[in-house]
């Protein structure tokens, strides 16, 4: 089983040379820790930056430069910061590579929920309902169960949806999952040391395994 | 050059009345107008609908205003970090309008360009798509949204001329240029004031035309809502 920092090392597999990434709250944020060396790859910040870097070092935080989350970050050389409205413009006509966000509930025709639990939480889709809706490839990176125990990857989800048919990949502290077009989870990966029973018991939604199904690589 | 230049927040929301539209820039706690926050907490105008990416935090920023029960609509995107306003939200006392981020930009951009409408696949087949109109084009779903209206556009740059010139900083630029550009009346305020001539026309970010009011503001906190760091 993975912990939250080995969901972002295999997510962090999926990034190719030249990709412009959003990474989402959460664990995606940690993704930006393990691009593979060699690789240039662009961060989009949705509030208005491209090229993003790593935290300032103690003492020289700038609270004008901020991500998504509102961490205090840094620019890189040949960053570029801009409005909010041409930030969701290159969102919208896809010039972004690749989304990569955290979910409370998938369903296995792709469906997504994240942002509401009607009387109990309201925060807001933020951006995400923008990145959803117009991303050509989309990775939710989650937990495989919530906090009481039932499966994440549903037939279809039970909270408001924050996009329809959009998710195309699940990496969960278990294992790699495709969402296939027709519908169904695809495992495609275990977790070290997770066996496949474990996964099918966990997993609500419909879940296809076919034949042996290796266990990640992360290094 | 026309002379934008008023005192100071007091003077530039001395026509702002109960019931308005205002519209605030910022994203969290980063580029807000925290001169003209004040002066409206302080001179209590009331049942304001609020259109801002955030709702601040419990004591800062519009959370001010929500605590003094300013506020009667919210539309922003997200309002995780603000205990009072989901408390007011679950306990029906706010109206509150969630929508996209990225809705809400192009929604003030529309505004300022001049344009009544646009269309985005954003919110598609959830509940924010509930009564709008959508069109398919080339086989894509999209929903209607309308430009947003508001009275008041109030917006934080760092440098200004007294022509209403503005230049943002780093990400505290977010959505101020766009709220600039969608008031009926727009109020800047700005770290450092400075005369025509001192800003260079190629680097304006919003041109003084869009801004009505202008003022240098004082005391800037600049709140940090994540303070993130790395050792040496």
């Amino acid at each position: 089983m993975l912990d939250k920092n080995g969901i972002a090392k295999r997510i962090a597999k999926e990034l190719k040379n030249g990709y412009y990434v959003n990474l989402g709250i959460g664990i995606p944020t940690l993704v930006a820790n393990y691009i593979p060396k060699g690789l240039e790859v662009v961060l989009q910040s949705e509030n208005g930056l491209l090229g993003m870097g790593p935290f300032p070092f103690d003492g020289e935080e700038d609270a004008d430069l901020i991500n998504a989350g509102k961490q205090t970050i840094t620019t890189l050389p040949g960053s570029a910061i801009f409005d909010s409205a041409m930030s969701f413009g290159m969102i919208r006509s896809q010039k972004v590579d690749l989304t990569i966000l955290g979910a409370m509930e998938v369903s296995e025709n792709g469906d997504i929920a994240n942002w509401k639990i009607p009387g109990k939480m309201v925060k807001g889709m933020g951006g995400a309902m923008d990145l959803v809706a117009s991303a050509k490839n989309i990775i939710v990176a989650m937990q495989h169960v919530n906090k009481a125990g039932e499966s994440k990857l549903l037939p279809e989800c039970t909270l408001p949806l924050t996009g329809v048919r959009c998710i195309k990949k699940v990496v969960t502290e278990l294992a790699v999952l495709d969402v296939l077009p027709e519908g169904g989870f695809r495992l495609l990966e275990r977790a070290p040391g997770v066996t496949t029973e474990y996964i099918r018991s966990v997993t609500a939604g419909k879940l296809i395994i076919e034949g042996e199904i290796p266990e990640m690589q992360l290094d | 050059m026309i002379n934008k230049t008023v005192q100071n927040a007091e003077e530039a929301i001395k026509d702002i009345e109960d019931g308005m539209t205002l519209m605030l820039g910022g994203f969290g706690l980063c580029g807000i107008p925290e001169n003209t926050i004040n002066a409206l907490v302080k001179k209590g105008v009331k049942e304001l609908t609020c259109i801002s990416n955030n709702a601040g935090v419990d004591d800062f920023g519009i959370g001010l205003m929500l605590q003094q029960r300013q506020v009667k609509k919210m539309i922003a995107s997200y309002v995780g970090e603000n205990a009072e306003f989901e408390r007011q939200l679950l306990s029906g006392e706010l109206e509150v309008e969630l929508i996209p981020q990225g809705t809400l930009a192009t929604r003030c951009m529309a505004s300022g360009y001049g344009m009544p409408a646009i269309f985005t696949p954003a919110g598609v087949g959830t509940e924010v798509a509930e009564g709008k109109e959508t069109r398919n084009f080339n086989g894509k779903e999209y929903l209607m949204e309308m430009a947003f209206e508001s009275d008041f556009a109030i917006v934080k740059a760092w440098k200004g001329d007294t022509a209403g010139n503005l230049v943002y900083r780093a990400t505290a630029r977010n959505f101020n240029p766009v709220m600039a550009m969608a008031g009926k009346i727009t109020i800047a305020e700005v770290e450092e004031l400075v005369e025509p001539g001192e800003l260079d026309p190629d680097q304006i970010h919003t041109p003084g035309i869009y801004i009505h009011r202008i003022f240098q503001g004082k005391n800037y906190e600049k709140r940090i809502e994540q303070r993130t760091v790395r050792q040496k």
